[in-house]
């Protein structure tokens, strides 16, 4: 292991740092609200290693979903993974043994990082990416220890903690709202959800909202192509 | 156990979904994946926003005051500093002294 490939791969990491350590934290503690202590907070940040994913997983927990419900959320929750990796197919080519653990830790931040496919000159470029992404998962499982533990012991109540996963989502919604030009994706998801939700209840809307908005999507394909 | 299998579930989909194009695509995905994966992402967040906010009381006091307000200060906070920590942050904190001294 090259020191300065290291150092490099640490600096490189340091803005997903506070992020990932505040979201983990935020993760941690509601772990600890719904009554799963560090044996499970360590299991699905280790094996999972989703971040919103994780947010929805601890509703599934405690509802005791089953596992078709679970597995279906997954893919709805995670679907878009599946374009990170499209997108890195190229980059991770010639990764070699890094390849099978960079492409599972392939998170939204990992991939903010590592996805303009540059990296400093005079370093192994594999290796400099699998250490960014083993510093960013070591980060998240840092952070959602801590928080499972802390949790137990702050000094003010959480309740409504849980509105960390809303603020996450909002923010995202925002920010995918400010840097795109065509607003039609956003808004179908808005309105397929809503209705969704009013036709089939709260607890049956997902995967319903999940096929409206593809199949909109798909019928409006024609007329998006030139403006997307 | 329920909760181990569940994990796991939740553990293997998502490493199916990050593995598998990179097990069936060599170079470039069919034109529909593609256009896909731009309009799919903004659309799916929407819906996450929707489903984290299905439990609100709308139409009795405290009239989801307390989700409208802080998530209005998600809103401004990103609009305005483009930090996304900070935005999170900002909502939930307000959110938490909301629920928990104003509107208890």
């Amino acid at each position: 292991m090259n020191i300065k490939t290291l150092q490099q791969a640490f600096l490189k990491s340091i803005p997903v740092l506070a992020g990932y350590l505040t979201i983990g934290i935020g993760f941690g503690i509601l772990m600890r609200n719904a009554g799963y202590g560090v044996f499970w907070t360590i299991a699905m940040s280790v094996f999972i290693y989703a971040g919103s994913m994780q947010y929805v997983g601890v509703t599934l927990l405690t509802a005791s979903a089953s596992i078709l419900t679970t597995a279906i959320t997954t893919i709805m929750v995670n679907t878009r993974h599946l374009f990170y990796s499209i997108s890195m197919i190229d980059t991770y080519k010639d990764a070699g043994a890094y390849k099978p653990y960079m492409i599972f830790a392939l998170t939204d931040e990992t991939y903010s990082l590592l996805s303009d496919g540059k990296t400093p000159d005079d370093i192994d470029a594999s290796q400099y990416r699998f250490l960014v992404s083993l510093f960013n998962h070591s980060y998240w499982i840092i952070g959602s220890i801590l928080g499972n533990i802390l949790g137990s012991v702050l000094p003010f109540p959480t309740t409504g903690i849980e509105f960390s996963m809303t603020a996450l989502f909002i923010a995202s919604f925002v920010e995918q709202w400010l840097t795109t030009k065509n607003h039609m994706p956003a808004i179908i998801g808005l309105v397929c959800t809503i209705l969704s939700l009013l036709i089939f209840g709260r607890e049956n809307f997902l995967i319903p909202a999940m096929l409206f908005i593809t199949l909109a999507l798909t019928l409006i394909r024609n007329r998006m192509e030139d403006t997307i | 156990m329920n909760s181990a299998i569940l994990i796991l579930t939740m553990s293997l989909v998502t490493i199916f979904l990050r593995f598998l194009p990179f097990l069936i695509l060599k170079k470039e995905p069919p034109a529909y994946i593609s256009y896909l994966g731009k309009v799919l992402p903004p659309a799916i967040i929407a819906m996450l926003v929707i489903f984290c906010l299905k439990d609100m009381t709308i139409l009795a006091y405290p009239y989801a005051l307390s989700e409208i307000i802080a998530a209005a200060c998600v809103i401004v906070a990103q609009v305005w500093k483009r930090n996304s920590i900070m935005s999170i942050l900002i909502g939930t904190i307000v959110y938490m002294i909301l629920i928990q001294i104003i509107f208890v």
